[in-house]
């Protein structure tokens, strides 16, 4: 028989993985859609807005499918969780509302006006009602990953003698110090996938021949934003985001990095295999005391290691650990691509590089791959914590529940989704079949 | 034990009971808003297989509600996030003893929102004659579900000492509850063609009046079949408007709504509108005031029974959230009202749009 908690945790990890491939785009091109809206009211040049129109077709397919599988997970937290929810809803419930009250409102609210307004409302409104949606895209993002963060590092809240808890402080919850860069980390992780995307679209028409003029636009946005945030998606928002595993989740750093034993001057793994049964790293290659260094700024630091902690306590070793690494080595192969984007660029021979447009193109879905690696690493290493130190997965999920009906929505959600993204591709395609259409007016 | 009540004794002790029926009416008026706007993206789609007949009347239908429908069914949202921190008991037992049906729910809803978004992105027949085919039983069986849904919650369930019950398709289709199932999907087809009448015109205008008048006349016999049923089945409804005589506003709001829409069944659109939102909330108001305060009721124990004392947050947790989302609310409403206004009037059809 399935163990009722791994169907419970695969039903939520699908659902919540695959809906989160669109609040990607949603997030990141929403904003570069602002930007060429904003570019467009500044200067009048019909370029931006021929190619703000384009992105916001794409934009609105993506929109739709995101609200569509994002429903499911709310629901989740009751139908799969309950015990949870139970357990700490008035603590991280406080910010969970917040995500629709401003945010889903704010995005969903204006997307209307931006998509059936123009010609019906000035432009200044068309313009700013593009603002709204991103802004309010942008915004969820705080609350939900808030609500994540407390997850990670539960805050502001009192225990009584029966072990329930309640909450001390709203702002402790708002403002937990593991949110905030955690947010900037997710956020421009989004960015970044967007401007491949933006990148990989434009390499397409150059390679093809078509669209020059609104390709020349897209790649040469893609670079620009593309460097900046691939560096800052390591520093500072990785390295900070660490910096909060590395105070907080001890087991999850351990795990990520394949450290199994305690060292002073730990090495950092850049590949090898874990083999979790004799605590070790097969065929390693590592830089040696770095991880210290990466960890607390010192060379020599001591770093706890796996064995530190009781098994019982280690999150899934492989899963993490690869899922991190994964993760860290795309991120340091778009620094590289990007770099070599912006070196073409300043030489005037980006748009011609049939080689470098290939490798462009080609890049687009890695990002997808990086963003939901590094949730898996997040959420796997959290284990066996859903609420670390306070309360385990296994304690968390709807006891009510059979196994039985929780496969079988799994299956359905798979079914569904299967369909569903299946008619994304499709639609998506066929927007970047038919092109930018210059409009007059 | 999840129904257990650390918070109720002392609550009312301190006074501070106040905030747990303050949230208990936010959430009435939030699943209300909720009906009133999604009510009508709802029953549009129930009925316009029937009302718009070829392309360009169904193109018609959907961007009357286009603009609108997405912000509309943000208020659901809003409201299953609000009940999560209010009452964290309460939502965890009925979502997950609701389990299947909140399951079918979601994919209806994906169905729906899905329809609408896809079917004018490819110029085919065959393609849009699918995509309005799951518009309407999206919107259709949505409408009855959630009817289905409030009739379980006025019935009782079958809630054990630790707040939890399973609520299989036998159980939550039961006579009772199918019959508010009807009555949800009457009232909200209802109130999608008089939304309908409002945005259109010509032979659309025309097919809609028709459809309103006729449901009209469902919607009667329903409600009068449903209140008398739910005085039968509800332990709490007489007991609960002897005790708040004033609280006969809302049936009366609904008596009004209907006496309203019977002069408006073949003209005044705007009025026919009117009527079925006042239908709507004063039934939608109508039954918290007969399931107050249980949230949950249990139909083996009356003990085990979530109410707004036993299974809401603390009191800290009550107000923190209720300033929090109210600020935001108020926000909300400003510029939710805008974007209705700037879409007002009939529907033309735009190259961009549905």
């Amino acid at each position: 028989m399935i163990d009722a908690v791994f169907a419970h945790r695969i039903q939520f990890a699908f659902t919540v993985m695959f809906h989160y491939l669109f609040p990607i785009l949603t997030m990141g091109l929403g904003f570069f859609i602002a930007v060429l809206s904003t570019l467009h009211l500044a200067t009048g040049d019909k370029r931006y807005s021929t190619a703000a129109r384009f992105w916001a077709k794409i934009f609105a397919v993506n929109f739709a499918l995101g609200v569509v599988t994002g429903i499911p997970l709310e629901f989740e937290f009751g139908t799969n969780w309950s015990r949870f929810s139970a357990f700490g809803g008035g603590v991280f419930g406080q910010t969970l509302p917040l995500e629709g009250v401003y945010a889903f409102f704010l995005e969903s609210g204006f997307l209307g006006l931006f998509l059936f307004g123009e010609g019906h409302v000035s432009r200044v409104v068309h313009w700013l009602s593009g603002i709204g949606v991103s802004a309010g895209s942008l915004l969820s993002g705080y609350f939900i990953v808030a609500t994540d963060a407390w997850m990670q590092h539960p805050v502001g809240y009192t225990m009584d003698a029966g072990g329930a808890i309640h909450l001390k402080s709203f702002w402790a919850v708002l403002l937990n110090p593991y949110a905030g860069w955690q947010y900037a980390h997710t956020i421009n992780g989004a960015l970044l996938a967007a401007a491949f995307v933006m990148g990989g679209v434009g390499a397409f028409y150059l390679l093809s021949n078509q669209h020059a003029e609104f390709a020349r636009l897209s790649v040469k946005m893609a670079v620009i934003a593309g460097l900046i945030l691939s560096l800052t998606q390591l520093f500072p928002t990785g390295d900070m985001d660490s910096h909060n595993v590395v105070e907080y989740q001890p087991t999850k750093l351990a795990t990520m990095e394949g450290l199994f034993e305690t060292e002073k001057g730990a090495p950092l793994a850049i590949i090898g295999m874990p083999d979790t049964q004799n605590s070790r790293l097969i065929d390693p290659v590592f830089v040696p005391d770095f991880l210290s260094f990466l960890a607390y700024g010192n060379l020599h630091a001591t770093v706890n290691g796996l064995a530190t902690y009781p098994k019982d306590l280690w999150p899934p070793v492989e899963l993490t650990y690869y899922a991190y690494h994964i993760m860290v080595g795309l991120g340091t192969i778009f620094i590289a691509i990007m770099l070599v984007g912006m070196f073409l660029l300043w030489r005037r021979r980006l748009f011609q590089s049939r080689w470098y447009l290939w490798i462009l193109m080609l890049a687009l879905p890695f990002p997808y791959i990086a963003n939901e690696a590094g949730w898996v690493v997040a959420e796997v290493g959290r284990q066996p914590w859903l609420v670390y130190g306070l309360l385990k997965t296994a304690q968390g999920t709807s006891a009510n529940v059979a196994v039985g009906e929780a496969v079988f929505t799994t299956l359905g959600f798979a079914g569904v989704y299967l369909v569903l993204g299946l008619l994304f591709l499709l639609l998506v395609g066929r927007v970047i079949h038919q092109g930018p259409q210059e409009q007059a007016g | 034990m999840i129904g257990s009540a650390p918070y109720a004794a002392a609550d009312v002790a301190r006074g501070t009971e106040r905030m747990n029926i303050v949230w208990f009416w936010t959430l009435a008026v939030m699943l209300t808003a909720y009906a009133v706007l999604d009510g009508y993206d709802l029953g549009a789609g129930a009925v316009h297989l029937w009302l718009a007949k070829g392309n360009e009347e169904r193109r018609i239908v959907l961007n009357a509600i286009g603009p609108v429908w997405n912000g509309n069914e943000v208020w659901l949202i809003a409201a299953g996030g609000m009940m999560v921190v209010s009452f964290p008991r309460v939502y965890a037992s009925g979502f997950s003893g609701f389990y299947l049906a909140l399951m079918v729910v979601l994919w209806l809803l994906i169905l729906r929102g899905v329809s609408i978004e896809f079917r004018g992105q490819v110029d085919h027949e065959l393609w849009r004659a699918f995509w309005d085919a799951g518009f309407c039983i999206g919107s259709l069986l949505i409408a009855l579900l959630l009817g289905v849904a409030l009739g379980n919650v006025l019935h009782g369930l079958p809630i054990t000492s630790d707040g939890y019950f399973q609520g299989t398709f036998t159980l939550l289709l039961n006579p009772y509850s199918i019959l508010t199932g009807l009555l949800s999907l009457a009232i909200l087809a209802w109130h999608g063609s008089n939304y309908l009448r409002v945005k259109t015109e010509g032979n659309l205008l025309e097919r809609a009046r028709r459809w309103s008048a006729r449901l009209w006349w469902m919607v009667l016999i329903l409600v009068i079949a449903a209140t008398a049923a739910t005085l039968a089945v509800s332990a709490t409804m007489e007991r609960n408007f002897r005790l708040y005589p004033f609280a006969l506003v809302f049936p009366l709001l609904t008596l009004a709504g209907l006496i309203a829409g019977f002069f408006c069944r073949h003209s005044h659109d705007h009025g026919a509108f009117r009527s079925s939102t006042a239908v709507i909330a004063g039934l939608l108001t109508s039954a918290a005031v007969t399931v107050y305060p249980n949230l949950l009721t249990s139909t083996l124990n009356p003990s085990y029974s979530l109410t707004i004392y036993n299974a809401s947050s603390s009191a800290q947790a009550l107000r923190a959230s209720f300033v929090a989302n109210i600020v935001g609310m108020i926000g909300v409403i400003v510029y939710s009202i805008y974007v209705h206004r700037t879409f007002a009037g009939k529907v033309q059809l735009r190259d961009h749009g549905y």
